[in-house]
């Protein structure tokens, strides 16, 4: 019982220490991202290549003044970041990043608390997740505000209808509410998934596009449409407390891409069994970069490059190395399946954020109303069917 | 520690309760019943009712409770005046509330026998797969009745709002 405490805390500190890093990094690769996609360095001053602004940024927002407006309600307003924050990192805990694994003579999970309910945990949690930005549109006494947390309620609740439907398509198909047990049916090949299980991408397209709604992203950002409404819910709010907000909107944006991987992509599985290589993926991937990398220090295009490329081969070459321990193959390679899967799907937000421009108003609910819930009832009661003449 | 959380949560639960009574604000009133909601799917969850105590959050804390705020925030409601009250009522009110909560507890306990499954963890009944079986197999009719009832309950939401519209 002891040990399981301490397993616990342990397990607690790593992942939300992670969990942290990866949301200042995610940041600044969604910056740098965007502003390669319109042809411009995006952050260059901080740090080689910006990589020190999400530091800077992170000092900027914790020694700023935090003000508190006179005509705001005061314990609302105060309670809806904590809310927004709490509730958005609530639901990392019953995410599953790899299969069981042994530290030093203990197994353990890689996942902070197994519920066999997990799916409706988070379904719950982020229905929950709402009022942070509500309250916060409405406690700010300011009408910008008050439109933005009205504008985000309606298309939360509206969009959450779509998304439990997508999410119940493929619990048809796995026969399971635990996310272990999810993902432990996608295991083997490639096809497996249920991404590739019959008509289910119409689920999983359903379910991402439901899942920007939700994460209020563009194209569906309306609730912090700045050219309308200043900046949204969080117009009032400053320091901290603003970048609660934010850390929020992040830490969705991570668990509904876990979400999607868990569903769809088979979690932490390779595409196909190790008996055929798969394990040999990630030494292949960061062999061939550090080679590659040290290659071109070798034969500098730039003068620079010959300082700056080998250091980075001899990393990746490390990286690849430490894929080959086999002590460390059982907890490193389902990481870095899921990593990759959960970085692709985060990849896509960013992509199409700076892809498409933002929708209209009664063009998002009509979207929400007319096509998106059509389609995911249909979908589901289709699996159904097909789920019930098959068994 | 199941003791714990249950006195936590079920306390939470009355106070909260309390709250959305006294509070003159709508919105206060309503994130109290928030609270409320969600207290009462910790004690579902203590029961080992987990599905439901999973609905009841997502359904009462998470969407019904969403609708109230939402409406509150749309039609902007400022903060109620408390009425004068009569004489009688804040003399009597609280004896008599005491004599009803005690007539509640007297019969609840002379009807319903111990049950081995009114203990912490003790229901078996709670997870989806039972919840699913009873709703489509001894619940049946009820089921399809209730969703027929909502149905028309919707049909005749959007037919009201449709002659408010002429």
């Amino acid at each position: 019982m002891d040990s399981f405490i301490v397993i616990s805390l342990i397990k607690i500190f790593v992942v939300f220490g992670a969990l942290m890093t990866i949301l200042a990094y995610l940041q600044w690769v969604e910056r740098k991202l965007i502003a390669h996609i319109q042809v411009r360095p995006g952050p260059y001053r901080v740090g080689p290549h910006g990589l020190l602004q999400p530091v800077a940024d992170v000092i900027k927002l914790i020694t700023k003044e935090d003000l508190v407006p006179p005509y705001v309600n005061k314990t609302l307003y105060l309670a809806a970041p904590f809310l927004a924050i709490t509730l958005a990192l609530l639901s990392i805990a019953v995410i599953p990043f790899g299969p069981k694994i042994q530290v030093a003579g203990y197994q353990t999970w890689m996942q902070l608390t197994d519920l066999n309910f997990g799916v409706l945990f988070i379904l719950g949690v982020s229905s929950m997740g709402v009022y942070g930005i509500v309250l916060a549109g409405w406690s700010s006494n300011n009408k910008y505000a008050l439109l933005g947390g009205l504008r985000s309620s309606a298309q939360m609740i509206s969009y959450e209808l779509p998304l439990s439907l997508a999410i119940a398509a493929p619990l048809l198909v796995s026969n399971t509410l635990s996310l272990r047990k999810l993902v432990d049916t996608q295991d083997g090949w490639l096809w497996n998934w249920n991404l590739f299980h019959g008509f289910q991408y119409v689920s999983f397209i359903v379910f991402v596009i439901a899942a920007f709604a939700e994460t209020n992203r563009v194209p569906f950002d309306l609730p912090e449409a700045e050219n309308e409404l200043v900046a949204g819910f969080h117009t009032e709010y400053s320091s901290m407390k603003f970048a609660s907000f934010f850390m929020a909107e992040y830490a969705n944006m991570i668990t509904v891409s876990c979400m999607a991987v868990l569903l769809f992509l088979g979690g932490w599985v390779a595409p196909w069994p190790a008996a055929y290589g798969s394990g040999y993926v990630p030494v292949a991937i960061f062999g061939v970069a550090g080679v590659i990398t040290i290659w071109r220090g070798l034969n500098p295009r730039r003068s620079r490059d010959r300082f700056t490329f080998p250091p980075f081969g001899v990393v990746f070459l490390i990286a690849a190395a430490v894929f080959l321990v086999p002590l460390l193959q059982s907890a490193l390679l389902p990481l870095f399946w899921f990593c990759a899967k959960t970085g692709a799907i985060l990849f896509l937000f960013i992509w199409i954020r700076g892809t498409l421009p933002r929708f209209r108003y009664d063009q998002l609910m009509g979207f929400a109303w007319k096509v998106l819930f059509p389609v995911a009832m249909l979908n589901l009661l289709a699996t159904g069917l097909v789920i019930a003449m098959s068994s | 520690m199941d003791l714990i959380l249950f006195l936590v949560f079920a306390g939470l639960a009355v106070v909260a309760a309390i709250n959305v009574v006294v509070q003159r604000h709508p919105i206060s009133s309503a994130v109290s019943l928030i609270a409320v909601m969600g207290s009462l799917a910790v004690l579902y969850l203590l029961l080992g009712a987990e599905f439901i105590a999973a609905a009841q959050v997502i359904v009462y804390a998470g969407a019904i409770m969403v609708l109230f705020v939402f409406v509150i925030m749309l039609l902007n409601a400022g903060g109620e005046t408390k009425a004068g009250r009569s004489f009688v009522a804040s003399l009597l009110g609280v004896p008599v509330l005491f004599a009803l909560l005690a007539m509640l507890a007297y019969s609840t306990a002379r009807i319903y026998p111990r049950d081995p499954e009114v203990h912490f963890g003790g229901f078996r009944g709670g997870t989806a797969e039972a919840v699913g079986r009873a709703l489509f197999t001894t619940y049946l009719l009820p089921f399809e009745i209730t969703s027929i009832l909502i149905l028309i309950a919707i049909v005749g939401a959007i037919v009201l709002a449709r002659k408010e519209l002429e």
